[in-house]
């Protein structure tokens, strides 16, 4: 099949980009989007210009290294699918394929399609884990966890870090992200403990991070390529006010401020009437 | 030169706590003044670096990746096994050891392995504390499952996603060292060389791949965690990006390299589609539980799979190994899809596969249960294929997987270089000449989880560490001599690309150094090879600079390694005259087609030495002495 592939290049982050067409003639359509992205560096090389550059790894969705807008869509028009397996057979003979990087403030360009995604590494760098040293764990069958709960922690567990929640959200925000580790770690009994602290930790590293905020668009969970699902972000909220809260009580006396919503108040109020 | 693999002496059962017990320690407030460096960010680079951080030594973790969390150990999918016996159905320590030393056809260290057996059951309580959601039963217990070469179920799991979560969960251990500052990490850099100075491994030099600075980063260990080398047959499971640069350099600089042929090919793949392809997918082996594997029992039989009545299907495996059937070893499994296909009795387009059915377990336990146990495998073969596999079985071929070879190391984990330590599959210990399923995982975070700390710790009380720093002679001209080969690359501006270089390379070596060698096709591979390499060198063209992010010139590197690795492992194979695990030599098979070892003269681990450039490498041996196990013919039948 026949393909125009409109590719975003740019040599590094000071100079301009520009997109440029590349025709393809020869697209198998049960090759993969990288594996066309392949067979046209190997044409651009052979007639020394310079290849696109993009990250690829695992080339079976799960190491998350890859990741671009096509036709504006991150990740590729096919549902919980990465580019490397998104194969051509879902395009149209003749199609033109808008390709682009990345583009969050989060996620500053390095060249092409290649974005610098360490301020994921930072958010789970801030509480995104459970303290617990090599060496001191129980038998793992000390902890009962209901198949349920490891269902669900799972389901928010199966994130790839590949960055097309932050992508695809006109707010550039990354809250699908920061929600499934809060949720994958919250909802284990192993992870209650530090859940508070995990919570108000990696929101403001995510808010430190150039990252908008959310407003509910849910764009992030149609293009994951492991449909996490838009309730981590909820998990998130939660934890976090009700941590904020705790955090509160925790240090002044039995002063609330006044509160927006008055029913949160009374609840507060009557908890701590509880409390003594 | 003799090889000491240090082994302990005394009962097997015993040998891992007295050799504890006799290693030196570092007082807490010393070990801030200890550096290591750790190359690899996967299961035993994450595990190691983050375990190391908690004890308090300085650590710096480097990975190609743009983090840490990349590594190919993500994408292992079945399992990862443990002599927990939480089934109640006959497991033990000893008998994870029995089957591994018996998986890797008596080509593996007995003591290695025990010491692997014991600490697989601390790694999953490791792992359980650290949040990977482990698949469980309703009441919360831990579920197990079983997998190929065992006839216990052992494997513990998360989905068909396991090494995604155990990776995780190292990863999330490093990040909590990094956020400790007691961990550095460097993404996005390569190690092209090692320092070693007064016959010690006190650092590397390293590429930042996207400004191309050389830096020198020295420390008082270094532990290699790198990785397999399968990549170097072009198409195989590995991530794009594995390469054997790392533990290469180091063979350069005096680590032997032990058994290099041992190669495992992984029977449960989706077959090759087209000459663009890639990379070839792993169809988990658990898959092998639910799933019978058949082809038609006449020749070049064209119809759809569904048409084919029970009563002309050859279900292979069950016929010719009633009591294991689909669950023989991964080696036996890939060699029987070979014979049928090259019988013509393949399947596909291409004759090179074979049905992995499902249709029986679909009839037996519900779509459903299947769905839960293997969605998101059936849903990545569709992706794929466009076929669904509830309905019409699946194509499998076999697939290069993993490297069993590695740097030689003593039970320390220590090479032949002080100070330079290997982890994971980057080293030879525990497999033998063949992997058992879901022991990958086990093997990475047991070295860096329960064995490096120990070790290391042990190296640096024991040993003087003199001031080196940059301005050093022999750090100068190595890193000019980095730089030269660097340059030299950028300046041929021949006609090839490194690709085109890589696939044929690739094709040499599956075809003759694969499933099947022979001596006389050795041969012919390592010409080939040679003749590739010279072409290499004088013809391939490589755009761009090396001061910016340059994937190519990357990939030109690794391949020039893989170029000479490749002709290591045909020496390798062509010396090694018997058959063993994935080392499968067609003149010594037995009647019924088996593996043929030969323990009089083989029963070694073949470890070789660099002896320059266009010297023949130098082979020491290390005999391998079987106390417990004693070695038989296999037998899966």
């Amino acid at each position: 099949m026949r393909l125009k592939l409109k590719i975003w290049r740019q040599k590094n982050r000071n100079e301009k980009g520009a997109f440029i067409s590349y025709p393809m003639d020869n697209v198998d359509p049960e090759m993969s989007m990288l594996e066309c992205l392949d067979v046209l560096n190997e044409t651009l090389i052979e007639h020394g210009e310079d290849p696109v550059a993009f990250d690829h790894d695992c080339r079976e969705g799960i190491c998350g290294s890859c990741g671009f807008l096509i036709n504006g869509v991150a990740q590729g028009p096919e549902r919980a699918t990465t580019v490397c397996q998104l194969t051509m057979r879902h395009f149209k003979d003749g199609q033109e394929l808008v390709i682009e990087p990345w583009r969050a403030a989060a996620f500053p360009l390095i060249k092409d399609l290649v974005v610098n995604r360490r301020s994921f590494d930072h958010i789970i760098e801030a509480g995104g884990y459970i303290s617990i040293s090599t060496g001191q764990a129980p038998d793992g069958n000390a902890i009962p966890v209901g198949k349920d709960a490891a269902d669900r922690a799972m389901d928010a567990a199966v994130c790839i870090g590949c960055g097309a929640c932050v992508a695809a959200c006109p707010n550039g925000s990354a809250a699908l992200f920061t929600g499934a580790k809060i949720a994958h770690l919250g909802i284990l009994p192993q992870g209650k403990p530090e859940r508070d602290r995990r919570a108000l930790d990696m929101v403001v590293q995510m808010n430190a991070e150039s990252f908008g905020n959310c407003t509910n668009i849910g764009e992030c969970s149609g293009v994951c390529p492991k449909s996490i699902a838009l309730g981590v972000i909820a998990t998130m909220n939660r934890d976090y006010l009700r941590a904020s809260w705790k955090k509160r009580d925790d240090m002044e006396e039995p002063a609330i401020a006044p509160v927006a919503n008055p029913s949160i108040g009374s609840k507060l109020r009557l908890r701590l009437k509880a409390v003594g | 030169m003799t090889l000491d693999a240090r082994i302990p002496s005394g009962p097997i059962e015993q040998a891992w706590d007295a050799a504890r017990f006799d290693m030196k320690l570092v007082n807490p407030a010393n070990k801030r003044k200890h550096s290591v460096i750790v190359v690899g960010s996967g299961l035993a680079g994450a595990s190691a670096a983050a375990s190391l951080g908690e004890l308090g030594y300085r650590v710096e973790c480097f990975c190609f990746q743009d983090s840490p969390r990349r590594a190919h150990s993500i994408a292992a999918q079945g399992g990862i096994n443990a002599a927990k016996n939480y089934a109640n159905d006959g497991d033990s320590i000893y008998r994870l050891f029995y089957d591994t030393v018996k998986g890797g056809d008596f080509r593996a260290r007995e003591g290695n392995v025990y010491r692997l057996a014991q600490i697989s059951v601390h790694i999953i309580d490791q792992c359980v504390a650290q949040g990977v959601p482990f698949a469980r039963e309703y009441g919360g217990a831990l579920a197990n499952r079983s997998f190929g070469g065992a006839q216990v179920s052992r494997t513990f799991y998360a989905r068909g996603q396991t090494g995604q979560q155990l990776l995780l969960g190292a990863y999330q251990a490093l990040e909590r060292q990094i956020h400790a500052g007691i961990v550095t990490m460097i993404p996005r850099t390569e190690m092209l060389d090692l320092i070693v100075i007064d016959g010690q491994a006190r650092g590397i030099v390293a590429r930042n791949l996207v400004t191309g600075e050389l830096k020198v980063h020295i420390a008082d260990a270094v532990i290699l965690a790198s990785g397999g080398y399968g990549n170097v047959y072009y198409l195989s499971t590995n991530a794009k990006g594995t390469n054997a640069t790392a533990i290469w350099r180091a063979y350069k600089r005096g680590a032997l390299f032990a058994n290099p042929c041992f190669t495992q090919i992984h029977p449960t793949c989706i077959p090759v589609s087209g000459d663009y392809q890639s990379k070839l997918t792993l169809m988990s082996e658990s898959l092998r539980n639910d799933g019978r594997i058949w082809v038609p029992k006449t020749k070049g039989d064209q119809r759809p799979a569904n048409e084919i009545r029970e009563e002309e299907r050859d279900y292979y495996l069950e016929r010719r190994y009633p009591s294991f059937g689909n669950l023989v070893p991964r080696d036996v499994a890939s060699r029987n899809a070979k014979q049928v296909c090259d019988e013509g009795r393949g399947v596909g387009k291409t004759g090179l596969g074979v049905y992995l059915d499902f249709s029986d377990a679909i009839a037996r336990l519900g779509e459903s249960t299947i769905r839960e146990r293997y969605g998101n495998l059936f849903e990545m073969y569709q992706r794929i294929t466009d076929e669904d596999p509830y309905k019409v079985p699946m194509r499998i071929y076999p697939a290069i997987h993993y490297t069993m070879g590695g740097l030689w190391v003593d039970y320390q984990l220590q090479s032949t270089i002080p100070g330079l330590f290997v982890l994971g599959e980057a080293n030879f210990s525990d497999h033998g000449a063949n992997r058992l399923g879901a022991s990958a995982l086990m093997q990475g975070l047991s070295d860096g989880y329960f064995i490096i700390p120990y070790t290391v710790g042990n190296y640096l009380a024991t040993n003087q560490f003199a001031k080196v720093d940059e301005s050093h002679d022999e750090v100068q001209s190595l890193v000019s001599s980095v730089q030269q080969t660097i340059d030299k690359l950028l300046s041929i501006q021949g006609k090839r690309t490194v690709d085109s270089f890589h696939r044929e390379l690739g094709k040499i070596v599956w075809d003759y150094c694969g499933m099947a060698r022979t001596a006389q096709g050795l041969e012919i591979a390592i010409e080939r090879i040679r003749a590739l390499r010279e072409e290499f060198w004088q013809n391939v063209t490589i755009p761009g600079s090396g001061d910016d992010l340059n994937q190519s010139l990357e990939k030109a590197g690794r391949v020039a390694d893989f170029l000479e690795l490749a002709e290591l492992m045909c020496i390798d194979a062509r010396e090694r005259n018997e058959s063993c695990g994935g080392h499968f030599r067609e003149e010594y098979q037995t009647p019924d087609g088996e593996a043929q070892r030969d323990d009089a003269h083989y029963s070694y681990v073949a470890a070789w030495g660099y002896c320059g450039p266009g010297n023949p490498p130098e082979l020491t041996t290390e005999p391998l002495e079987f106390h417990y196990v004693h070695p038989s013919q296999r037998s899966y039948k």
